[in-house]
């Protein structure tokens, strides 16, 4: 008897435990500073196997029948700082792409500079995190060309990109790309959508493409492009505007 | 795991009828009731973080691109000229108010504008980056877990043997739908096999249910697409394979309901015990001493 009511016991612990995990408890794991380290420790494995698995291979091109008809907006649509205003209403011809940091030699390339490097154009799919995707027609320069003028020092392992558009809490938007997404044929700093200059709601004048990954890696409103060996110091230390709000800096997934 | 091992345990209880014997069977193998216990968890939590990632954006579309004005379906609210929320639910041509329930639903006491509603998501509140997390960890899991359980079931002839129904299975179809419609079901011996139609839910679950979403899963990620671009484009494109995704997934609340009504009605505690401690009673006919 003993033996079955130990049992039941049992029984009864375990169904009560295994619903508290699974339901109650993981609002309050999610609270804790421990628990979505745990978590987020498969975003690693994830781009680990992602790597191994698709290494540099290129991301579908489309044809223009599958192009959308509007190109969705979302995050900043409007920056409203002085600076950006200016130059908005000078019709970005004073605009001027820093990137410096770990490189050779420091860059401020005009728009008509980035025209006047080769260029290429893709039809790309653009996945938001959300869970939506739109398709639309990018012209831009790769920026493994623009690195290439640069020319990264040896300690650089990141490349950051700082943008006009103010957030709620008062940060600029930024992100960044470890060498292997930045140095893909497809990653692009683009001026052009769907055959026209790229429009304001979209990341005018000048936006960042990197197709294999999610909309949020996709910086708008390219201020400049810096060159580091870690990403630990800038801003909340986690490699992007919404990477310190707690999403994954790996957003191939 | 239907044999019968050679330990079984036999006692006679007294106040039973004379020719019936209670057996306790070794049923469920260790390794078995772990894994289905991950799975189970891992079910639980994929569902609810699922449901967390799919309100970032509540609607669905086929192909490879989202037609927003074109949802097939969409958990969305619309607020009244009283000022009142509703959920409206979209499915083809078809609008239903699902307030309370999908589209709008009560949030520490107030009406909020979300598809799934906060009982039924992890976390709770709305708070996509961290259902992401749980989502990508028990993903893995789940697929590690469900891996080591094919290669265990080929391993053990579990697969052949309990699982992929057998020639008299099949000739027996039409009296195992009658049976299970009556909810007759079986008793004794018989009760250690798994019948046809268990079997067919059991391999449609784990290896359509399973190894689809799954793959419905990798199909989503942009950064996979470059090398799974044939199976993006055999589903119809991103968009489709997120909504086959979403399928595949009530597919196993389904699969849990029934699953959950089969377990009452055929001896709650019976079937929990043999899954957590692998010991399942059955009553048979008493045979001859010297059979045991």
């Amino acid at each position: 008897m003993k033996l079955i009511n130990r049992r039941r016991r049992f029984l009864r612990d375990a169904l009560a435990l295994t619903g508290a995990v699974a339901l109650g408890g993981c609002d309050k794991l999610s609270e804790t500073d421990w628990a979505p380290k745990i978590l987020d420790s498969a975003t690693g494995l994830s781009h680990a196997a992602h790597r191994a698995l698709s290494r540099d291979a290129m991301a579908r091109e489309y044809g223009e029948a599958d192009i959308s008809p509007v190109f969705r907006a979302n995050g900043s649509t409007d920056p409203q700082s002085a600076e950006y205003r200016g130059l908005a209403a000078g019709g970005f011809r004073d605009y001027r792409l820093g990137v410096g940091g770990q490189v050779a030699h420091s860059l401020s390339l005009s728009l008509d500079d980035l025209h006047a490097l080769p260029n290429r154009t893709q039809i790309t799919r653009h996945d938001c995190v959300e869970g939506w995707s739109v398709i639309g027609q990018w012209t831009g320069v790769q920026l493994s060309r623009v690195l290439q003028l640069a020319q990264p020092t040896r300690q650089a392992r990141y490349v950051v990109f700082r943008c006009y558009d103010a957030m709620d809490d008062g940060s600029e938007y930024y992100e960044s790309l470890g060498f292997d997404d930045a140095y893909h044929p497809q990653t692009l700093l683009a001026w052009e959508l769907n055959g026209k200059a790229l429009p304001i709601p979209n990341g005018a004048p000048l936006r960042l493409r990197v197709p294999r990954q999610l909309g949020y890696k996709m910086a708008k409103y390219l201020r400049r492009i810096d060159l580091v060996d870690s990403l630990k110091s800038i801003e909340g230390g986690r490699g992007g505007y919404w990477e310190d709000q707690g999403y994954q800096w790996y957003a191939g997934i | 795991m239907a044999s019968i091992p050679d330990d079984a345990i036999c006692r006679t209880p007294p106040d039973e009828a004379p020719h019936t014997i209670t057996r306790v069977v070794y049923r469920h193998t260790l390794p078995l009731r772990i894994m289905h216990w991950i799975n189970a968890i891992c079910l639980l939590i994929l569902l609810g973080s699922g449901l967390q990632i799919f309100n970032a954006h509540p609607a669905l579309y086929w192909g490879q691109r989202s037609t927003f004005e074109r949802p097939w379906l969409s958990l969305a609210a619309i607020q009244t000229h009283d000022g009142k929320l509703h959920g409206v639910t979209t499915l083809g041509t078809h609008r239903f108010d699902t307030t309370g329930w999908f589209g709008v639903s009560q949030m520490h006491g107030q009406s909020t504008v979300r598809g799934f509603p906060a009982w039924a998501t992890i976390p709770g509140p709305q708070w996509l980056a961290m259902g992401r997390a749980w989502h990508f960890f028990f993903a893995w899991l789940f697929a590690i877990n469900g891996a080591c359980f094919v290669a265990y079931a080929l391993w053990t002839r579990h697969l052949t043997r309990d699982l992929v129904p057998t020639r008299r299975d099949w000739r027996g179809i039409g009296r195992s739908v009658i049976d299970h419609a009556l909810l007759r079901h079986p008793k004794g011996e018989a009760a250690l096999r798994y019948n046809v139609l268990q079997r067919i839910a059991y391999l449609v679950v784990i290896f359509g249910f399973g190894g689809g979403v799954v793959l419905m899963g990798l199909a989503m990620s942009p950064r996979m697409d470059s090398v799974l671009g044939w199976l993006v484009d055999a589903v119809g494109g991103r968009q489709s394979a997120r909504s086959i995704h979403f399928l595949f997934a009530m597919g196993f609340i389904a699969f849990f309901l029934i699953h959950i009504f089969e377990v009452i009605v055929t001896g709650v505690g019976n079937n929990l015990r043999s899954i957590i401690t692998g010991r399942y009673a059955i009553e048979t006919e008493a045979r001859d001493e010297t059979d045991q």
